[in-house]
């Protein structure tokens, strides 16, 4: 496949590439630890890189950190230069002109969501990164998914606890580098147990954790998702199947649309995966098929699923050549209902599908 | 999952990476060094030793279970002493490489064989091994990376695990460690970098590693509130409809031919059952009493084919049949299936003529049930 031949890329990644160009003509790069709770070890991991890159000479400094400090991490911290943060009544702040007129190589920034107090350069600590990373900085940072924005109603949900220091999800997925720190619930319970008050914590919360704990893990997948996509574009190469499940629900007049709809929800959620419909346009459609469609499209954008309508002489043509562009892993059709003419001469639609799709899952579905 | 058998068995533990170098091993030693602080009784029972500095040096100051020493084709080779573990008797046990594939000569074929015994003696066992040692992930990984990797450990062992840890890495981070030589040796990085780190296959594998344990964190989730009910209340919307999906649970049959294919169908049928929680079924028809229509080659990969199937606990039946998709059909009917998965075949024209190409017939006479015709990812050329 040709680098013309991919879909257009969508807005959201053309500005993330921009950005991404413009930082790295400056050599800056973003890295995230993103880790699911407090006491899963971002910090220390994050100080640890910090440590190895200072001894391999480039030149490291810390511009924000935690304000309670277990011992492991004040003896890393106490080998890397610090710029003293802004202290005001209120709140910290990263005082981002000393850094910009020291200019390091590498800033250390933990954590990554704060509010600067009123009258700072910028509300977010997060778009003091921005300004650093503009001005070619690399920056480390690190963020719990309870600031995520996106996830802050779930995470609350969860937790009971509520905050107002939030970073776009856009942020995160904009990053060069993430990294998930994951540890096991009952580790992480036995760390805030030592870091907080000793309370009896109960399988509840272990249950809880853990759903945290997945819903971080597959916003890292998605970064990475997104990451591989902008590299196979960037690169001009065939796209890789096979890492993410993705549907592809083929509407007909005459299919049992609801059924593949559903069905296709069904899967997109359990397998965490994306969902596509698509219907080929066909001349000579009734005014009624056109109708019914209409309202199977309707019922796929509810169900989730990106829809497209392909013009095509060839249906199977077209939708084998859409499946492959959006790295499609499993096809659901319809089952051919009667024989034509047509079919009897070109070969069985359905059959032709099958055959025409290597390496992609076909599942037929009865009428 | 758990029964009240459990109690007396070891914990399972697994640390999975993407690759080799993402640091699982230098995760579960500090993770063993803290234990150990914590006051358990650590043993290092096995572990690689020509491994990265880095490793070696966190090995130091846990104990370490000498390693039984295998004589075979005049060289002498390490394996992990199982019975020496077993005296030694520590309350957790340190095993790298799951996946790794014993030398011949030792007690079992595969070290996850030797994982088994530790854990009936009631020792919590802590391993690593890649995402790619999965088995019903064989074909995705030879699709995504155009690598067959033939040391895999089957998903009824990882499910034992009552933990997963994802260790992740950035792939530039992981280049620079090959690059720097803290992974191979000099003569290997280039060999490596043609190979699994090529371009973007890291990218696929660490994602396909983050939904792995994604999953795996999943399934214990469900496990959990199957065994102490639904009290916890949910957050996820995803879970919302849970019970109207378990109403309509689905059960798939896989349809076992002596076709080569068949692993690859086993695979992909057993991980869509797994992540549809469905029941899993698979059936072989013969035609003749005997096998006598079978050669003998394509009798024994029917075995081989109904011999992994219940290795991967799926349940098996035979039958005979004059027509074998009508017979595949009758019994998806009698047994509430809701999908088949049939397998695309070789030499389709010839066997057309033939009139062996099962799956398009059972697609064809399918008018009352799903039929998923699964992609033969393993003849696929990988970008």
């Amino acid at each position: 496949m040709r680098v013309s031949d991919l879909p257009r890329p969508s807005p959201e990644r053309l500005l993330r590439q921009a950005q991404a160009e413009e930082n790295k003509r400056w050599g800056a790069r973003l890295k995230i630890f993103l880790g699911y709770a407090p006491g899963v070890g971002k910090s220390y991991r994050m100080l640890d890189e910090a440590r190895r890159r200072h001894e391999r000479g480039e030149d490291v400094v810390v511009a924000a950190m935690q304000a309670q400090q277990s011992g492991d991490l004040l003896a890393l911290v106490r080998k890397l230069e610090l710029v003293p943060p802004l202290q005001t009544s209120e709140r910290q702040a990263i005082d981002v002109e000393a850094v910009l007129r020291r200019i390091p190589q590498v800033c250390v920034i933990d954590p990554l969501a704060a509010r600067n107090p009123t009258g700072s350069r910028n509300p977010h600590r997060w778009q003091d990164v921005q300004d650093l990373l503009r001005n070619g900085i690399s920056v480390l940072t690190s963020v719990n998914l309870l600031h995520v924005e996106e996830y802050k109603e779930k995470v609350q949900a969860i937790t009971g606890k509520d905050t107002t220091e939030t970073i776009p999800k856009s942020f995160l997925l904009a990053a060069d580098d993430i990294v998930i720190v994951d540890v096991p619930t009952d580790l992480c319970l036995w760390r805030l147990g030592e870091k907080l008050t000793p309370t009896g914590i109960s399988n509840f919360q272990e249950r809880q954790l853990s759903e945290l704990r997945e819903l971080a893990l597959l916003l890292t997948a998605e970064v990475v998702d997104a990451q591989l996509e902008s590299y196979v574009h960037a690169h001009g190469i065939e796209p890789v199947f096979g890492a993410h499940e993705r549907f592809l629900v083929c509407l007909t007049p005459h299919s049992n649309a609801p059924a593949m709809i559903e069905s296709g929800e069904r899967n997109k959620e359990r397998f965490q995966g994306e969902l596509y419909a698509v219907y080929v346009c066909e001349p000579g459609r009734s005014r009624r098929e056109r109708a019914t469609i209409r309202k199977y499209f309707d019922a796929a954008k509810k169900a989730g699923a990106a829809t497209k309508v392909l013009e095509s002489d060839d249906p199977i043509s077209a939708i084998v050549e859409y499946a492959r562009q959006k790295r499609i892993t499993q096809i659901f059709i319809g089952h051919s209902a009667h024989n034509t003419w047509r079919d009897r001469f070109f070969g069985d639609p359905v059959l032709r599908l099958i055959r025409a799709t290597e390496g992609i899952d076909v599942r037929v579905f009865p009428h | 999952m758990t029964t009240a058998d459990d109690t007396q068995r070891g914990k399972l533990k697994v640390y999975l990476g993407y690759a080799a170098g993402v640091g699982k091993t230098f995760q579960m030693l500090a993770d063993g060094h803290a234990a150990a602080q914590r006051g358990a009784d650590v043993v290092v029972a096995y572990f690689e030793p020509h491994a990265r500095p880095d490793t070696i040096g966190q090995a130091q100051g846990l104990e370490t279970v000498p390693h039984g020493k295998i004589e075979y084709r005049r060289k002498t080779f390490e394996e992990m002493d199982t019975e020496a573990v077993l005296r030694r008797r520590p309350s957790i046990a340190l095993v790298d490489e799951l996946a790794h594939t014993n030398v011949p000569g030792s007690v079992h074929t595969k070290r996850w064989e030797d994982v088994q015994v530790l854990l009936d003696a009631g020792i919590e066992v802590w391993t690593t091994m890649n995402v790619q040692h999965i088995e019903s992930l064989n074909d995705q990984i030879w699709q995504i990376t155009g690598i067959r990797v033939r040391e895999t450990v089957p998903d009824g062992i990882i499910r034992q695990a009552a933990e997963i840890v994802a260790v992740d890495v950035t792939p530039d981070a992981l280049l620079n460690r090959l690059k720097r030589g803290a992974i191979y040796k000099p003569e290997m990085v280039e060999k490596a970098l043609t190979g699994f780190f090529k371009g973007s296959n890291l990218g696929a594998l660490r994602e396909l590693a983050l939904r792995q344990a994604a999953h795996e964190v999943d399934i214990r989730q469900s496990v959990y509130d199957e065994t102490r009910g639904n009290e916890v209340p949910r957050i996820s919307e995803r879970r919302a409809g849970e019970t109207a999906v378990d109403q309509s649970k689905e059960r798939i049959l896989i349809h076992i031919t002596a076709d080569s294919a068949t692993a690859m169908l086993i695979r992909r049928g057993r991980r869509v059952a797994d992540f549809l929680h469905a029941d899993c079924l698979a059936l072989f028809v013969y035609r003749t009493p005997d096998f006598t229509d079978l050669t003998p080659t394509e009798r024994e990969a029917v075995e081989k084919h109904l011999r992994f199937a219940r290795n991967l606990r799926i349940e098996t039946q035979v039958l005979a049949g004059q027509d074998v998709p009508r017979t595949v059909m009758d019994f998806a009917r009698r047994n509430q299936v809701s999908q088949i998965f049939v397998a695309r075949v070789q030499g389709r024209l010839l066997e057309r003529l033939v009139g062996r190409n099962y799956a398009e017939e059972i697609v064809r006479i399918a008018s009352d049930l799903q039929v998923t015709v699964v992609a033969d990812r393993s003849r696929i050329q990988a970008s």
